[in-house]
């Protein structure tokens, strides 16, 4: 089974360098099939894997030592267990569809192999974070993954808005990573080892306040890459990248990495119950704010960016409420649809040329019939309709808040999934229904190549069925792991109100939605020049707080260290040593005038002072011996 | 009065100055040549004095070398100086200012 | 007492000849003060026991060294008053008594020649030649064959610099031949200094 292990973790790696090789050559069809081809290899290793574990069993190697210093011991191991192979199969199903689909989105591309070996990097980066065996890997990995994020965001690095929401991304991870590392510190400060097992073991002999800190250091950590709130801008301008980088990383795989964190750590969350209730109010809160900023955007992939933001505020809501069994098996359901409802804005956006505002399309369903059912499916299955995966997943959030009594998060994330059913359908309504107002910009759709459909396909079928299908089989593998808790409402009569109710709950708003925006669409001034609306706009002016807040001060201060420091102390003291030797220079060029005469008075000059060097030197060293003896 | 090696040091090191002075004042070449004849033979002065003083063959067998030193000096250096004097017709150290820095 | 009387006879002798070569404005005055001072230089030797080198030092300097340079006199025509530009002679002595002190306060204070010790004993039993070619021919050996290659190696170069073009005797060319010679070679010449 090691082979296995091997295979789904390299492939992707060898897939990057093989890319990476035509990294500066135009565009060669090759390098994609290769990608794609090998990361295809990956999914079934990771398939075969998963079978094995299935059955019960866990694969655990220990490639090499990778630091060993003194009491420090970290091998480069790996392990293949209940929960590492569900994040290997998701990630590997998603990024083998998403590398298919970019042959087709990337086809025009300048950069066509650099975007593959990008890609692939960040694919292997993905499966070493899941498959480590050990914190420290764990954190290489994170670091990879934010580093391939930073470099997809900024594909296009032409673009100012690119670059500027790539190097933002990349800050405020760095923000989250420093508290993670920090709470890595802190577990081997206290237990001595990074291996999870050893950690998991000795966690619970640790004082209280320290695994309260350390829970809390790790979470930090994983809000950053989970983005949520207060690290959540990053995720919304992330969509500067392309659409498949933001179906991939963005929603699928790399910002779930913060749940994966806890879910993996869940034998310290589980002793620390005060933190995890914080972490499921603070995701109930990200679930809500990011819903309320997704109802009145006016751009497709920061629709869907504030709807990923909001159903991670879901996962930790399970996490940190100790369902960490839900919380992975929504990640999963999620990345599924989710990743298919991006491919599809990928679709529309490369019909309307690259115009993101849905209020300029409208009437698509004629013209791209099947990137509309596609998108309509992947949408019921966001809003959690029967029986599509987000039912199973999303209603089972709502029911673990309401078993656990957190009758407040249950209502905010009822009436989130409202939210969610009225922006995701709001989408739809206006990219494919209604009259096609695209015409007057001169834009003609088309449908995106047939095998790129074909490709989202899969995610299609995984949308419908992961639910239905994967539960009960998903359950009882990672429960091998994860605390086994099933979230039963016992009054059978509370059970159907409450869900038939969430049901028609749901189905009210996306027919509100349709309502409102199907058929033509009226611009209400009144409600938009609202303070509410405008706050919604304007995502709470958080972009614009933090902007006066850090980013204007660090302006300044940057200015003062430039024009103060850099300018008038390192600068000038660099100049000055120069200035001196250039000026000495001046000085005793005359002394090479090229006569040999008085070249001779120096060399007298230089015996005298060699001379009076060593006599003093000697008698130094005398007076140094003698007093020595 | 005994003689010591001292004296005869002393005597070395005037003898040097002397050179020194004449290497750097001389501005003809061959008189320059005259002031490093000069010290060599001030040095040898004193490794004589050291050998005889502290009754070491050594210091003999230098002024020895030195000496044969002084003699090819003043070979190659003649052969020099009359190239340089066939192609400038002067033998002033002013002039030779080819290696201005 | 006999010896210190010969030495300072000696020792004025050799300061006031090598000076006189220091300083004089005549050239010829410089070259016979300086053949008189290596003379009075190799009774420093027969004083020290020195027999061989003073000898050496005779037939050397006086005889060889003084013959080059008295034929290179004659060459440049350095026979009249030497013209020279003098600057700064004050700091010229400054620095040559400086270094004469520097030089003979190491020698002479304790801080080295207490370490010395004899390699090579004198042996009174022989003679100082003999003791000398002993030491030669035995632990000098090999510096002895090396120097004796750098004086063959000094041989040819002197002849090969100082007799190019011997083929041509000035003496025996028409002034016209002369004149011809000097235009077309001036040229060649400092084309060949380029390389």
């Amino acid at each position: 089974m090691e082979i296995y292990l091997y295979i789904a973790l390299f492939a992707p790696l060898a897939g990057s360098l093989f890319s990476a090789l035509f990294g500066a050559s135009p565009k060669t069809s090759v390098t994609g099939i290769v990608a794609s081809g090998l990361l295809f290899i990956s999914f079934v290793s990771s398939a075969i894997l998963l079978d094995y574990v299935m059955m019960g069993h866990t694969v655990h190697v220990e490639m090499m030592t990778w630091i060993a210093a003194g009491d420090l011991y970290i091998p480069f191991g790996f392990v293949v267990d209940q929960v590492s192979v569900v994040m290997m199969m998701v990630v590997s199903i998603v990024s083998t569809i998403v590398h298919i689909y970019s042959i087709g989105y990337m086809d025009h591309d300048k950069g066509f192999n650099r975007f593959f070996s990008y890609l692939s990097a960040f694919v292997f980066s993905m499966m070493i974070l899941v498959m480590s065996d050990n914190f420290l890997g764990l954190f290489i990995g994170w670091e990879g993954v934010g580093l391939c994020s930073w470099l997809l965001i900024g594909f296009w690095y032409h673009k100012e808005s690119a670059t500027w929401a790539a190097n933002e991304a990349f800050i405020m991870n760095r923000i989250a990573d420093l508290s993670m590392l920090v709470g890595i510190f802190m577990i081997y400060w206290n237990i001595g080892s990074l291996q999870y097992d050893v950690v998991f073991a000795e966690i619970s002999n640790l004082p209280m306040p320290i695994i309260t800190w350390i829970g809390i250091f790790l979470f930090v950590g994983a809000m950053g890459k989970s983005a949520q709130f207060p690290l959540h801008t990053w995720l919304a301008d992330a969509m500067e990248g392309p659409t498949p980088v933001s179906a991939l990383i963005h929603a699928a795989t790399m910002v779930t990495a913060g749940v994966y964190l806890v879910v993996r750590a869940n034998p310290i969350y589980g002793l620390i119950p005060e933190v995890g209730t914080a972490i499921a109010s603070l995701g109930a809160f990200v679930a809500m704010f990011a819903a309320t900023m997704a109802l009145v955007n006016r751009d497709m992939k920061r629709i869907v960016a504030y709807s990923t933001l909001s159903q991670l505020g879901y996962m930790f809501v399970a996490a940190g409420l100790g369902a960490y069994w839900v919380a992975l098996f929504h990640l999963m359901a999620h990345a599924f649809f989710k990743a298919l409802l991006f491919l599809g804005a990928g679709n529309v956006m490369h019909a309307m040329h690259d115009e993101l505002d849905p209020f300029k399309m409208g009437g698509l369903k004629k013209s791209m019939k099947f990137t509309w059912i596609l998108m309509t499916l992947a949408s019921v299955a966001l809003a959690g309709i029967y029986p599509l995966a987000g039912f199973f997943s999303k209603d089972l959030i709502l029911e673990v808040a309401f078993v656990e009594q957190h009758y407040v998060l249950y209502t905010v994330l009822l009436l989130t999934a409202g939210l969610t059913a009225f922006y995701s359908f709001r989408l739809v309504a206006l990219i494919f229904h209604g009259n096609e107002r695209h015409l007057k910009y001169g834009i003609h759709p088309h449908e995106a190549y047939t095998f790129m459909l074909y490709a989202m396909a899969p995610l299609a079928v995984l949308a419908v069925i992961a639910g239905m299908v994967f539960k009960t089989p998903y359950y009882q593998m990672v429960t091998h792991m994860l605390p086994a808790i099933e979230y039963h409402i016992h009054n059978h009569t509370t059970f159907w109100i409450m869900t038939i109710g969430t049901q028609l709950f749901v189905i009210t708003a996306i027919a509100y939605a349709y309502k409102k925006y199907a058929k033509a669409v009226k611009v209400d001034t009144k409600v938009e020049s609202g303070f509410f609306y405008q706050l919604l706009y304007n995502q709470y002016y958080i972009p614009k707080i933090y902007d006066e807040l850090f980013t204007k001060p660090y302006r300044e201060l940057s200015k003062v260290a430039w024009k103060q420091i850099d300018l008038k102390i390192v600068d000038a003291t660099v100049d000055g040593i120069a200035n001196v030797i250039y000026r000495m220079g001046e000085k005793t060029h005359t002394m090479q005038n090229g006569n040999l005469s008085s070249m001779l008075r120096w060399m007298v000059i230089g015996l005298v002072v060699l001379l009076v060097l060593a006599i003093a030197f000697t008698v130094g060293y005398n007076a140094v011996t003698m007093r020595a003896m | 009065m005994e003689i010591t090696l001292a004296h005869y040091l002393v005597l070395s090191g005037v003898l040097f100055a002397i050179g020194l002075i004449g290497v750097m004042r001389r501005k003809n070449l061959l008189m320059l040549f005259f002031a490093t004849e000069i010290l060599l033979n001030a040095t040898n002065i004193g490794f004589a004095a050291i050998a005889h003083f502290h009754n070491d063959l050594t210091g003999q067998m230098f002024a020895f070398f030195i000496i044969a030193i002084a003699a090819s000096e003043v070979a190659v250096g003649l052969g020099l100086l009359i190239v340089w004097y066939k192609r400038t017709g002067k033998i002033d150290l002013d002039i030779m200012t080819s290696m201005r820095g | 007492m006999f010896e210190a009387i010969a030495f300072y006879l000696f020792a004025a002798l050799t300061i006031g000849m090598f000076t006189i070569t220091v300083m004089t404005s005549q050239a010829l005055y410089a070259l016979t003060a300086m053949a008189a001072g290596m003379i009075f230089i190799s009774a420093f030797f027969f004083m020290l026991g020195a027999d061989f080198l003073g000898v050496v030092q005779i037939i050397v300097y006086t005889g060889a060294v003084m013959a080059l340079y008295a034929f290179g006199m004659m060459f440049f025509d350095t026979t009249r008053t030497l013209v020279e530009k003098r600057n700064n002679p004050r700091i010229i002595f400054i620095l040559g008594v400086m270094a004469a002190a520097l030089i003979v306060f190491i020698l002479v204070s304790p801080i080295i020649s207490t370490h010395l010790e004899a390699r090579y004993p004198i042996e009174a039993a022989f003679g100082n030649s003999q003791a000398i070619g002993m030491i030669l021919f035995t632990k000098f050996l090999v510096p002895f064959e090396l120097s004796a290659v750098m004086l063959l190696v000094a041989m040819i170069a002197g002849i090969v610099l100082a007799g190019k073009k011997m083929d041509k005797s000035l003496t025996l060319m028409a002034e016209e031949e002369i004149a011809l010679m000097s235009a077309t070679q001036a040229p060649k010449d400092t084309e060949e200094g380029a390389h």
